[in-house]
């Protein structure tokens, strides 16, 4: 069932394909952003506050108006009706219902993708213990704190099977326990074929990815492998690895 | 692997379910949806206490007009909450269409109009002594119709609502008009030519004079049956339009 990483050709067609796009949100947001996010890997967005990273995300969920340029995703336009069985989105403020239980919440989730009897209870089942919160299935989401409301709001997007989970800014004030085994399980789902871009603006996270989007001020400061950037940096840390971009961007331009 | 018809009627149960069991957790909007109707109505044959025939006359009208208004200030709060929730971008990241989540709600609000309509009916006709020439059940279902056109309603305008400040002052723009030109005050025919011709494309008119007819005339007549099949014609007018405006792409 799952397509094993090895078995891809170099050449393969990129999950998430953007070409030269420019995003105006009153004013230019996001300029000229190109890049490319191969599958089955874990990719991670970050810069910091206000840098773009939620309104590139958007973009590529297909949410975003008044964005120019080429954003393709699985081959297909940012947004295409076929493409909402295969992309998982969680928005960075949790977007859940506050005013019933987590398994409600979970089970209407399930229902709209599809999921029914048996196999909805067992995916539902099968979340809460990705996210660790079993034990407040029965409890009103409006009644949870703000770190257990964005846990719910994730478990949604492990419902389904998507070729594409995009995560806007996760693991932000989680216990680092719980952290740690959300990036385990970001892990896992891209050996198993699914490609995951995850955001952060806390750039210790940099270095739980294969690959990383560095952003600042609306522009792509470097795109790529991550060994490669460190590597090309003379660096050993991501945040310094983006500091050599921001203090010296031109001597470092990749050929 | 199911045929794509069966799925999407299960989206909309699952959301009339989902938004069912938000009411559920919230007893407080559900009796103001069932009681807020009878406490006006009483409130009506009160005011009109010393006024013999008025309200014979009003009170079928404004049968038309208060579930109207009560499901409309409900449906425009309810997915301007989705908004802000952020679970309608979540939901028109997944597979389901905009006009199923509309109809998911008329769903779960139907249920609550048809319990709405029979209690306001029992209560106007059993105690207020409300005079009804026509079958009662037409009565029920002309209220419950109505109450699903104020749904409507207020689903197409909340599309156009960006805050809650602003769907609420979208009530007193989209109702307020209708109410004046309804037949409440002045029946249609003694207006002017162009203020008939307004009354004309507002669907409360419709839902006034079906009531007013149910309460006069003795059995179906056709011109009640035209009012109702306006009725339902803006209803789906509006849900249809709903959808359409339903914004994926925001700025
Ligand atoms: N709804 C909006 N309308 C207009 N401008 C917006 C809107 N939302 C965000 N912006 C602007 O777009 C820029 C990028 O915002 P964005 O939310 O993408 O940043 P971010 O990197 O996700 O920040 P954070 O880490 O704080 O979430 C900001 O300068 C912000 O002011
Ligand atoms: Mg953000």
């Amino acid at each position: 069932m799952f397509v094993p990483l090895d078995a891809l050709s170099e050449n393969q067609q990129p999950v998430v394909r953007v070409d030269q796009m420019t995003v105006v949100r009153r004013r230019v947001v996001l300029r000229n952003i190109s890049f490319a996010v191969p599958m089955g890997s874990v990719t991670g967005l970050l810069g910091p506050s206000g840098s773009g990273k939620t309104t590139l995300i958007r973009t590529i969920v297909g949410l975003q108006a008044r964005a120019s340029g080429t954003v393709e995703v699985l081959g297909l336009p940012a947004g295409s009706a076929s493409l909402r069985r295969e992309v998982g989105y969680v928005s960075q403020a949790p977007s859940v219902y506050p005013d019933v239980t987590v398994r409600e919440n979970l089970r209407y989730f399930a229902s709209v993708l599809g999921l029914r009897g048996e196999p909805r209870a067992q995916a539902v089942r099968r979340v809460l213990s990705d996210v660790d919160l079993t034990a407040l299935a029965g409890t009103v989401v409006g009644r949870l704190s703000g770190g257990e409301r964005s846990r719910v709001s994730l478990a949604v997007a492990f419902l389904g099977t998507p070729r594409l989970l995009v995560l806007d800014e996760p693991t932000v004030g989680l216990d680092p326990v719980l952290r740690r085994d959300l990036w385990a399980l970001f892990g896992r789902q891209a050996r198993h074929g699914t490609t995951v871009l995850v955001s952060s603006h806390v750039m210790d996270e940099a270095d739980r990815c294969d690959r990383l989007l560095l952003l600042r001020e609306g522009r792509l400061l470097a795109a790529g492998d991550r060994g490669e950037l460190l590597a090309r940096t003379g660096t050993v840390r991501a945040e310094d690895a983006f500091l050599r971009l921001v203090e010296a961007p031109h001597s470092l331009e990749a050929g | 692997m199911t045929v794509p018809a069966g799925r999407e009627a299960r989206t909309v149960f699952a959301t009339a379910r989902r938004v069912l069991g938000q009411l559920a957790h919230d007893l407080g909007t559900v009796a103001l949806i069932l009681a807020l109707p009878c406490v006006l109505l009483i409130l009506l044959r009160w005011v009109f206490h010393g006024v013999p025939g008025s309200f014979a006359r009003a009170g079928p009208q404004l049968f038309g007009v208060f579930p109207l208004i009560v499901m409309y200030l409900v449906a425009s709060v309810a997915t301007l909450r989705e908004r802000v929730n952020g679970t309608l971008d979540r939901l028109l990241c997944l597979p389901m269409r905009r006009l199923d989540l509309l109809l998911g709600y008329v769903v779960a609000f139907g249920v609550l109009a048809v319990a709405q309509a029979g209690i306001a009916t029992g209560l106007a006709v059993g105690v207020l002594g409300m005079r009804v020439a026509g079958p009662v059940w037409l009565l029920l279902l002309a209220a419950a119709l109505d109450a699903l056109l104020g749904l409507a309603l207020g689903l197409l305008t909340s599309a156009f609502a960006r805050t809650e400040f602003q769907a609420v002052q979208y009530l007193p723009a989209v109702i307020l008009p209708q109410f004046l030109l309804c037949g409440l005050f002045v029946p249609p025919e003694a207006m002017d030519g162009t203020l008939r011709l307004l009354a004309d494309t507002m669907p409360m008119t419709y839902a006034v004079q079906a009531t007013s007819r149910i309460a006069t005339e003795p059995g179906i007549t056709s011109a009640l049956l035209a009012d109702l099949a306006a009725v339902t014609a803006f209803l789906l007018a509006c849900l249809i339009l709903g959808a359409f405006t339903l914004r994926r792409r925001t700025p």
